[in-house]
């Protein structure tokens, strides 16, 4: 009998103890893609996440990065090992629609955070939104509705658009299609991890199009462009950031050159942040920031902004502070839709080369203070 | 759609088929003569991609670029047979696809290890690019047309090879009795090597000119193993003739299915629900293709003399 209590009171004591000890930390599982053929996406959101850790220079932030391998099953296990023995408060880090609504509902419905610094899938901003779901990259139409937008700004009457036939690709038809005014000159779903676009590149000839509209994330972009280039066809060409990124560009090359694309981020948004990221992550990693890093370091930025202001195990007032986003964004002005879903300007971007790199310049703005039309749907 | 967009498809179709007869020339013959399922063919093709791009980075030259390609997916393939493959022959088919398929995950990490993972920059040389007019009007890309004809050559290089040479005579009698033609005194185990080396050299070759249109990147080798498969099944396995003519109804079935179905449902759909579901359709074909002919031929078009 003595033992048993005398045990219990150690247990309660080292439990205070271990309570106490947690206090002030905060402990931060990103689950993303270091491996495969994706892996370019998920190191550079995890090289801006950690810049912006190493930059804040505060003890209080402890991360654990899992590579998950672009698989959903991974990275449910990694979201239940993180939760259940690393205990941690807060998850982030993961790139892929599918795999974010893999983990993400079940992570908040446990009482954790999650702020997406990449996947903004409309299942989670609209019926399947959650108080502690935070996206500080943008909702998955976003930079599509922005593409539209540029269309009818050039005057863009006769669109072939064209996606991969998967629900991202089928929200960005629908994305561009909600802005823009225009005809449609033909309308397709291409294979997801499709390579070889010759048939389609036919296909646009034989169309009237005055213009073409595409959502090739990754190397399908690539290949796409390189053998746009080839065909002889020379319509212009708009397309979201995805297939325009600082990691891409330089395999695409010449075939790049001169095509306007819409991203919320770009290296020469004129603004304090932004300039000392740029720098820094330079100096850090010997490259250029992509867009995917950008957003990796805003999402740490507003999460060191959140710890300031509150103590994560007081729910209630954390995710106050987190919905605040009182922090200096990359982006400029930074505020939260009432999904929790960035509220912000998009801008058009011209492919350039710089000395010897391809990269973007801003040419304008595509949307002002753009938010996302599910917000009507979130009841939180 | 007109009739220029139907022969240009066409032409597309016959431009991916000899792209895949490349891949599958090299999976069938190690199948049909080593009896070995290599999961890992998929890897050279992406060595090849990758030695090109290096190269011609490097020095700029095109051919160079072929030719490292060449080199290095055979030494990949020579030096992959001595070390791995050749203590799987006599296993059963599911060691050989553990182990080439812990092959695939060496080589992936191996290359991101080397080159990084941002894909690579390859592209087309400038004698090459750009399209040229056909008769009839039909605006087509040249690089394109070159590798029509690049593989029509291999082909029949490869027949005349298989079919007029004593190397050929080897493989053959490999084909149809291991056993014997050791016993006849043909060193079996050098014949194993060199046809291994040689099938890995058509991958790399193939992936060095298809990453030259498209992206040169880890994990491109895959998808292009899977269609491979797809190929050599339909085609009876370990036949050349087969693997030629399986790789060309895979490329036009898959290139003119998507074309033609979404204008079928057309007929009967609105635009945007028969542009979904006819490419969905789409991507089924060529494995519904597949089954048909299993269903016809369950030793494949040309299989079943071994």
């Amino acid at each position: 009998m003595k033992v048993k209590t005398l045990l219990a009171a150690g247990c309660a004591a080292m439990l205070a103890t271990a309570g106490m000890a947690d206090d002030h930390k905060v402990k931060v599982g990103m689950i993303t893609t270091l491996s495969g053929g994706g892996a370019g996406l998920g190191i550079d959101v995890r090289d801006g996440f950690l810049l912006a850790a190493k930059m804040a220079g505060n003890d209080a932030l402890e991360i654990v990065v899992e590579d998950d391998q672009r698989k959903p099953d991974i990275a449910v296990q990694l979201a239940d090992k993180m939760i259940q023995s690393e205990k941690v408060d807060v998850l982030t880090g993961i790139i892929w629609s599918n795999l974010a609504m893999a983990v993400v509902p079940a992570a908040t419905a446990q009482g954790k955070f999650y702020l997406s610094p990449n996947a903004g899938p409309s299942a989670l901003a609209g019926k399947g939104c959650h108080p502690n779901y935070f996206n500080v990259a943008w909702q998955n139409d976003n930079l599509h509705e922005a593409a539209g937008g540029y269309a009818n700004s050039a005057g863009f009457k006769n669109s072939f658009i064209l996606a991969p036939n998967y629900p991202a690709g089928q929200d960005a038809l629908t994305g561009y299609k909600r802005i823009y005014e225009g005809e449609l000159a033909g309308e397709v779903f291409t294979k997801l991890g499709q390579k070889d676009y010759a048939s389609e590149i036919a296909q646009i000839r034989a169309s009237e199009a005055d213009s073409v509209f595409f959502f090739l994330p990754g190397g399908m972009g690539i290949s796409f462009l390189k053998q746009y280039a080839d065909s002889g066809l020379d319509l212009p060409v708009v397309g979201p950031a995805f297939s325009f990124d600082q990691g891409i560009l330089q395999a695409v090359g010449d075939a790049a050159m001169g095509v306007k694309n819409t991203s919320q981020w770009n290296k020469d948004i004129d603004n304090a942040a932004n300039t000392a990221f740029v720098e820094a992550f330079q100096a850090e990693y010997g490259r250029l920031p992509s867009l995917y890093a950008s957003q990796g370091y805003d999402t740490a930025n507003l999460l060191l902004s959140a710890m300031a202001k509150a103590d994560v195990s007081d729910a209630e007032a954390f995710r106050a502070a987190l919905k605040d986003a009182d922090f200096a964004s990359t982006r400029g002005d930074f505020a939260f839709a009432a999904n929790n879903h960035p509220i912000q300007d998009i801008y058009v971007r011209e492919v350039i080369k710089e000395g010897e790199v391809y990269t973007n310049k801003i040419i304008g703005t595509a949307l002002e203070e753009h938010s996302n039309v599910y917000v009507e749907d979130c009841k939180m | 759609m007109t009739a220029i967009l139907f022969i240009e498809q066409v032409l597309n179709g016959l431009q991916f088929g000899v792209m895949l007869f490349l891949m599958a020339a090299g999976l069938t013959l190690v199948f049909g003569v080593m009896g070995l399922i290599n999961l890992a063919h998929g890897s050279l093709y992406m060595v090849g991609a990758f030695a090109a791009a290096a190269v011609a980075g490097a020095t700029g030259s095109f051919l160079l670029a072929l030719a490292a390609a060449l080199g290095a997916a055979a030494a990949a393939g020579a030096l992959v047979e001595l070390l791995v493959i050749r203590r799987l022959y006599a296993r059963d088919h599911l060691d050989q696809v553990l182990a080439t398929f812990a092959l695939i995950l060496i080589f992936s990490e191996g290359t991101r290890w080397a080159f990084g993972s941002f894909p690579l920059f390859l592209d087309i040389p400038d004698y090459l690019s750009g399209p040229v007019t056909l008769p009839g009007g039909i605006e087509y890309p040249l690089y394109r047309l070159t590798i029509i004809l690049t593989g029509l050559v291999i082909a029949a290089g490869l027949f005349w090879l298989i079919s007029r040479t004593r190397l050929g005579i080897r493989i053959r009698a490999g084909e149809s009795d291991r056993e014997m033609i050791a016993a006849l005194g043909v060193d079996i185990s050098k014949l194993y090597t060199l046809v291994f080396a040689l099938g890995a050299a058509l991958a790399g070759l193939a992936g060095a000119m298809v990453g030259a249109i498209q992206s040169v990147q880890v994990g491109m080798g895959e998808p292009v193993l899977i269609l491979a498969f797809v190929v050599i099944v339909i085609g009876g396995i370990g036949s050349i003739k087969g693997a030629l003519i399986g790789a060309i109804l895979v490329g036009m079935t898959d290139t003119l299915g998507g074309l033609l179905l979404p204008e079928v449902f057309k007929l009967f759909m609105e635009a945007s629900a028969a542009s979904t579901t006819g490419s969905a359709l789409a991507s089924m074909l060529i494995y519904i293709l597949m089954a048909g002919v299993l269903i016809w031929k369950p030793q494949g078009l040309f299989g079943g003399q071994a």
